[in-house]
């Protein structure tokens, strides 16, 4: 198709905007939308960055005291690195057991070789810049690395239901007919199960026979399998409209199969409902892994993902140590904020209603 | 005209839109002047594009938000300037003292009312009738608008009714409050000619009969003779010229004036080219007038023959049942080559679905297509593809049969690709730029999108679209009944062009007689399915056979009958 222009003859006497620089015109007089936009390209990037390992590569190092005061509450009392230091420093001295140790004889060298070894024993930051978990792990770099699996299980997991969403509603909505029936039963049975119970049995099969892979994966599959149904029925219903469409016809008219028609002409002309619903799933999906994760379903103890640190805080609470759930919460916040802005100004830009 | 006879007058009119922040505002009415007497009709004519609508609107203070309306504007309506009019002050008056018939009466009810609920509500709103009280005035509207049981038909909604009375529901509730201006923005524009003829009857007798004044928007001057006193021709923005319909149509002054009411086709005569605007303006105003003779003759070697065609829909009804629902029964005829083959009727009549069957883009339910010999409709979908080339179809409305999302380079190259025609893009894209110049659109929209384009320039674009194909037949479904008249006769003339350089075999589809006449060699009257007459085109306007056939031609806008006689 694009091959069309590819050696065009004459040059274009002027630019000719098509539908999507009109719309990328739109958007960028959107002081919102530009605005969301560029928060949640500085949230891909800073999962880009933590992905590659350029930032927050040490995230589980425990480079503070436990529970370390984010550094602008740094006088704050902490009880809790207290009474861990104060657990350490009164360890009784070892008792003395050279009288019955047949070893006892090697003390003496084992100290030398010790010597030899320099030990550096690093001292534990008492703040950090965002405070620190149990085991004093920066909260800053969590947050930063937790950005890497809940957006890419967000993206990827709209990515693939609105591809499975589109590809069956392109079908129902253009063919009709027995097609049309057989998958509006079958979304009739995903919606008549509530969507929560349907990911955590989903869940529990997956973890019971590790079909659906492991970690991450996993819980890319069960959202992307469960999410696809307000997708299917979107697109069909846009198909429905469309396949009478008088162009449509003129397609058919001048020969198109039925594949053409559909992906061809159709699709270009649906797309934005895909584009708006892949960015509305996104945003949904972010908030279903947290919910996965807190409940223990999500992903594995190795790794962080905001879900996780949802889960962890809810200890933390109790003894008032907040901010684990403050950088989560807000960035995550932040984040489906933006891209629920970021969305909406995207279904004013692609407005279909053409001139 | 004293100051006491006026129910309006518009003076130094001006409306600017903001397009964006950035561009300057866009100029759509220049300034215009004129009156509207009380107990007359003033027609507002134009071209799209050229602010009459706007200056309707303006008038109503219904303009979208973005329209600036000049300081130096006045709309006088008796002492007040509506352009200055507080909101509250505009509510009072719209729908009571000056009330508005759009064009599409289907999308200006609201489906969820009946439509006794819909005028009763004027009525309740404006008058402050109770339920009863205004119940019977609605019947009594409804029957003064000719629908026939107002009593029952009250009760119906929008969709029960047909297009027509759905308009005349429109009028009741203009009418109901007795208003002094009635503004009637294209209100036939949308409708069959027969249903057309008794709308502008019915409101040119509701004019007299409630000594109202009326200003009636359209772009056709044809339909404005019968029932306007004043006509005002409006172009870009300006007024061109103004003055009684009869001096108007006797002796029109401006250029454009004399293009409006050349450029539609007449019964009377058929010119080789019609007459169009560049004419006027630029030439030197005597189109070449040299007759154009039509006809068959048996002689004439047959492309395409329908025998017996047959098309039934079926409507589900209740769980199992099915209603069947025929829209064309036992419809015969022959196309001869490199001839036109008109067929007209109103809406429903089946016309289109002719078309669409006999290109399978419907399935039909019997009958043969036999295309040079061969039976289309019994031919396997791969074995069709070789014919569904040759056979070609122009649709009627030009904003929805071109791809929105692709460029007309893309629109012009992929049924090229399709059916392997030209053995390159290179070839491809050098025939597009061919075509896009025979069909007379410059060499830069190859890379343009539909939507830049008006509905004229958008027909050529699938006018070109068929021809890359180079069809045999090519069948016209309405294809110049969205266009404005003068436009209209750009894209007959270059249908015509194109025939006598092709050798192409049109059959053209249109609820209008008198474009019908002109294009066409032979005539088929369909009504409800069938083939009412059919005969040589000249014949059956001159002896129409069928009673049918002549409630038709009666139905026509005859325009001003003296300007019919003169030039």
């Amino acid at each position: 198709m694009s091959a069309v222009l590819t050696n065009p003859p004459p040059v274009p006497a002027q630019e000719s905007p098509g539908l999507w620089t009109l719309a990328w015109r739109r958007l960028k007089q959107d002081p919102v939308g530009m605005v969301s936009l560029a928060i949640v390209a500085f949230f891909l990037l800073m999962m880009a960055a933590a992905a590659t390992g350029l930032i927050a590569k040490d995230w589980s190092k425990e480079k503070g005291v436990s529970y370390a005061n984010p550094s602008f509450l740094a006088g704050a009392e902490n009880l809790e690195a207290k009474a861990m230091a104060a657990r350490e420093t009164s360890k009784a001295p070892p008792v003395d057991l050279s009288d019955i140790d047949p070893l006892a004889p090697r003390y003496k060298e084992w100290e030398e070789r010790a010597a030899k070894i320099a030990v550096t024993e690093v001292k534990r930051a008492e703040s950090l810049p965002f405070g620190g978990d149990k085991w004093g792990r920066d909260v800053l770099q969590k947050v930063v690395k937790g950005s890497e699996v809940s957006i890419f299980v967000g993206l990827a997991g709209a990515l693939i239901a609105t591809f499975i969403g589109t590809l069956l509603g392109a079908m129902a909505g253009y063919w009709g007919g027995r097609v049309n029936d057989l998958l509006e039963w079958f979304y009739n049975i995903f919606t008549s199960i509530p969507y929560i119970l349907l990911i955590l049995s989903f869940a529990a099969v997956a973890q019971a026979t590790g079909s659906f892979g492991k970690g991450i994966f996993s819980i890319i599959l069960i959202l992307s399998l469960t999410g696809w149904t307000g997708i299917y029925r979107l697109i069909r219903a846009e198909y429905l409209k469309h396949a009478s469409r008088e162009y449509v016809k003129a397609a058919q008219a001048i020969g198109a199969s039925n594949m053409q028609r559909m992906f061809v002409h159709i699709l270009p002309n649906v797309s934005h409902v895909s584009l708006v619903q892949l960015s509305q799933h996104t945003v949904q999906f972010i908030k279903a892994e947290v919910i996965l994760s807190f409940l223990g379903f999500g992903v594995p103890v190795d790794q962080v993902s905001w879900g996780t640190m949802l889960a962890e805080a809810q200890n933390e609470l109790v003894i008032g140590k907040w901010w684990q759930l403050a950088a989560a919460g807000a960035s995550m916040a932040i984040l489906v904020t933006a891209f629920s802005l970021l969305t909406d100004s995207l279904r004013d830009a692609l407005d279909p209603k053409l001139k | 005209m004293d100051e006491q006879n006026l129910i309006l007058r518009i003076q130094d009119l001006d409306v600017r839109f903001r397009i964006d922040r950035k561009s300057e505002p866009f100029q759509a009415v220049k300034g215009i002047s004129f009156d509207i007497p009380t107990n007359t009709t003033v027609a507002l004519v134009g071209e799209s594009g050229s602010g009459k609508s706007v200056s309707a609107m303006a008038i109503l203070g219904l303009l979208p938000e973005n329209a600036i309306i000049a300081p130096a504007s006045r709309i006088l309506y008796g002492a007040r300037d509506l352009t200055k009019a507080a909101l509250p002050e505009m509510q009072a008056i719209r729908g009571k003292e000056i009330s508005v018939i759009f064009q599409e009466p289907m999308t200006s009810l609201n489906p969820v009312f009946t439509v006794g609920e819909q005028i009763g509500e004027v009525l309740r709103l404006h008058m402050g009738m109770g339920m009863r009280q205004a119940q019977a005035r609605v019947v009594e509207l409804m029957n003064e608008v000719g629908i026939p049981n107002p009593q029952l038909r009250v009760n119906s909604y929008p969709h029960e009714m047909s297009g027509g009375q759905q308009q005349r529901v429109m009028i009741a509730m203009a009418i109901a409050c007795e208003p002094k201006l009635l503004i009637a923005d294209e209100p036939t524009t949308a409708l069959d000619v027969t249903i057309q003829k008794q709308i502008l009857d019915l409101i040119a007798g509701l004019q007299e009969r409630h000594r109202m004044s009326m200003l009636f928007i359209t772009h056709d001057l044809g339909v404005v003779g019968d029932i306007a006193d004043s006509v005002v021709v409006m172009q870009n923005g300006v007024i061109q010229e103004q003055g009684p319909v009869k001096a108007i149509f006797e002796s029109p002054q401006h250029p454009y004036t004399k293009a409006l009411l050349a450029c539609r086709p007449r019964l009377d005569r058929r010119p080789k080219r019609l007459p169009v605007i560049d004419d006027f303006i630029k030439g030197d105003g005597r189109p070449n007038l040299a007759e154009r003779t039509r006809g068959t003759t048996p002689e004439d070697p047959i492309i395409l023959e329908v025998k017996a065609l047959n098309k039934t829909f079926f409507l589900k009804e209740g769980l199992f049942g099915k209603r069947a629902i025929p829209a064309v029964k036992d419809v015969s005829f022959r196309l001869p080559k490199g001839k036109t083959l008109g067929l007209v009727g109103e809406s429903g009549s089946g016309k289109t679905t002719v078309g669409l069957t006999l290109m399978r883009l419907h399935d039909a339910t019997s009958g043969e297509v036999l295309f040079e010999g061969r039976d289309l409709l019994a031919l396997s979908e791969r074995e069709m593809m070789a014919y569904r080339r040759r056979i070609q179809i122009i649709f009627q409305n030009p904003y929805a049969s071109l791809n929105p999302r692709m460029t007309v380079g893309h629109i012009l190259v992929e049924p090229m690709k399709i059916h392997a025609i030209g053995k390159d893009e290179r070839e491809r894209v050098d025939m597009a730029f061919r075509l896009l110049e025979r069909v007379g659109l410059a060499p830069q929209s190859f890379y343009k999108y539909p939507h830049e384009f008006s509905g004229g320039q958008r027909q050529r674009i699938a006018i070109a679209r068929c021809l890359t194909m180079k069809p045999d037949v090519l069948i016209c479904d309405e294809s110049v009944s969205a266009l404005d008249v003068s436009v209209q006769a750009q894209v007959l003339n270059l249908l015509q062009d194109l025939q006598d350089e092709f050798g192409l075999s049109y059959i053209f589809i249109s609820h209008d007689l008198a474009v019908v006449k002109y294009i066409s060699d032979r005539v088929m009257v369909m009504n409800d399915g069938v083939i009412v007459e059919m005969a040589d085109s000249d014949e059956i306007y001159r002896h129409p056979r069928e009673e049918y056939t002549r409630k038709l031609l009666s139905s026509i806008p005859k325009g001003w009958q003296a300007a019919a006689q003169a030039t």
